[in-house]
């Protein structure tokens, strides 16, 4: 007998499957370095930051002004003001983080619900500086080089490709400082004891504004990374952000590991779903899929319970 | 030397400490002794900064350490294990010793003569903090302590919740720092324990030092210790 034949659905053909899953590979890559960015801030700062979406829209936006300046003003190649791009606009992301770091969280001795309340302000203070000195279209950037890799059914753009690779480098890094680095030493015992860290000669509020400056630096890496293949515009923050908090809820606040496995599954399971059948069913999906983790697990896949 | 002078201290809008006054000298073991809620911990908390002074001074060897960030402290040399311990419970022994010993710079000639001073530490390097023993934690946060080298140790009930054997351990490694200059500020419930090895005691009562002797006195006449902190 045909088992096959008695599915009550068509399987997807194979070409659309894989397309989906590839789509899916590389929006888990941009989504997984975002998602670390806003579980780093959280695991260590305890600062839930609503203004996180916002510092990856403006890591796109910055990653428009520098391509346009060295493609259009000055003449260069598209690679150029791209690798530009890539170390500036994180670079100016991180500043302006460190600067919300100094004058607003400081400020309330970084009490958690406070900060949820001043981060929405920030939000839609960046948005709004965003439609005032970018406006209100969507500008592409465009991708600093153009190839295909050609697989059975279909070519695909090696960029994107280039994209899962970048992302997975960086987020090794990112490991590797947390877990083998001097630096890394310093954040975990700022994360596990505040008070202890500072009785051991460690800046508590340095680490903090560090911390958060490379949380949003993870964003617009991320974003700059993402606008060849979406175009820049103001209100771009609103997803990334979301889907964000879906994986870092998933996975567990603050695990580093939860955040990547989560990444992967809700970055692959969007992309297929929407190739497949609709982007909004995906993130109804995602959405009720969180509902059931704060049901049933509320710490995320991976993270500790609460004592 | 550390001295305390006038020292006012509140949590919120509480007054914790009025007039904190104390001096701890090298080579000397200070303790603290009072009622719960007396304001022992706080002391401590407000020498490390922790808990920041409203009035008076702290100072070390002239300095005024009041003004100073929190984190500046222990760069001076002020050793702190607190209540409690407070580990860094996720993290490895070794991890803990590498906090401790980046705090004033020290290296792997500090970290070894720690690990010569607790044996027990050497073969847990790899192990999670948290994990450990209750006595084994206690001495991991004592040598985390003694890794910033430090002119000043201030000791918050190390004793806690500990077995005779380990006690006795705390005891050898405490008495010891004398002959390297350390002061120690020790705050303790077990008075036995303090009048064994102290020089002097200070009885705090509301966040007041109600009178500073010396431990001789005290061994002698039990009923001083009774009148001021209700125990013997």
């Amino acid at each position: 007998m045909d088992l096959i034949a008695l599915l009550p659905f068509d399987l997807p053909h194979p070409a659309l499957l894989a397309a989906g899953m590839l789509e899916g590979t590389v929006l888990a890559a941009v989504l997984a370095l975002t998602a670390l960015g806003l579980s780093i801030v959280f695991g260590i700062m305890r600062v839930v930051n609503v203004a996180h979406g916002e510092f990856y829209m403006l890591g796109a936006v910055l990653a428009w002004f520098v391509t346009h300046t060295v493609s259009g003003t000055v003449g260069g190649p598209p690679w150029l003001g791209f690798a530009i791009a890539l170390i500036v606009a994180p670079l100016i992301v991180a500043a302006m983080a460190a600067l919300t770091d100094w004058l607003v969280l400081k400020r309330l001795d970084y009490d958690p619900e406070a900060t949820i309340v001043a981060t929405i302000g920030v939000l839609y203070i960046i948005q709004q500086l965003a439609l005032t000195f970018y406006g209100p279209d969507a500008r592409p950037v465009e991708a600093p080089f153009d190839f295909r890799v050609q697989l059975p059914w279909f070519g695909y753009s090696g960029y994107k490709l280039v994209v899962v690779g970048a992302a997975i480098a960086l987020m090794l890094v990112v490991w590797l400082v947390l877990t083998r680095t001097k630096i890394g030493l310093v954040m975990r015992a700022t994360q596990y004891d505040r008070e202890t860290a500072q009785a051991f000669g460690i800046p508590v509020d340095k680490v903090y504004a560090g911390v958060f400056a490379l949380g949003a630096a993870l964003a617009a890496i991320g974003a700059v990374l993402i606008v060849p293949i979406q175009q820049a515009h103001y209100l771009m923050g609103g997803d990334p952000l979301l889907l964000s908090f879906i994986v870092v809820i998933l996975g567990g606040l603050g695990s580093l590991k939860g955040t990547l496995v989560a990444a992967i599954f809700i970055g692959l399971s969007d992309g297929i779903i929407s190739t497949l059948y609709e982007p909004t069913l995906a993130k109804i999906l995602a959405t009720l899929l969180v509902a059931m983790v704060l049901v049933f697990r509320p710490q995320g896949l991976f993270g500790a319970r609460a004592a | 030397m550390l001295t305390l002078s006038g020292v006012d201290a509140f949590y919120g809008n509480v007054q914790v400490l009025r007039g904190m006054a104390l001096d701890a000298r090298p080579g000397e073991i200070l303790c603290l002794l009072g009622r719960n809620g007396a304001g022992k911990t706080t002391t401590l908390k407000t020498i490390m900064g922790l808990v920041r002074a409203r009035g008076g001074s702290v100072t070390l060897d002239g300095e005024d350490l009041t003004t100073l960030p929190a984190h500046e402290i222990p760069k001076r040399g002020i050793g702190y294990v607190p209540q409690g311990r407070r580990l860094f419970a996720e993290m490895t022994v070794a991890e803990n010793l590498e906090i401790g010993l980046m705090t004033r710079g020290r290296g792997r000639v500090v970290r070894e003569r720690m690990l010569d001073l607790f044996p027990l530490l050497r073969d847990r390097m790899k192990q999670v903090s948290g994990t450990l023993s209750g006595g084994e934690q206690q001495m991991l946060a004592m040598a985390r302590a003694l890794c910033l080298e430090p002119r000043v140790l201030l000791l918050d009930e190390p004793t806690e919740g500990l077995q005779p054997s380990m006690i006795a351990l705390i005891r050898d490694v405490v008495v010891e720092l004398r002959g390297s200059d350390t002061a120690v500020i020790l705050v303790e419930q077990r008075v036995d324990a303090v009048l064994s090895i102290a020089d002097r005691v200070v009885f705090i009562e509301n966040g007041t030092p109600r009178e500073t002797v010396d431990a001789t006195i005290l061994r002698d006449d039990p009923a001083l210790v009774q009148r001021y902190v209700g125990i013997g």
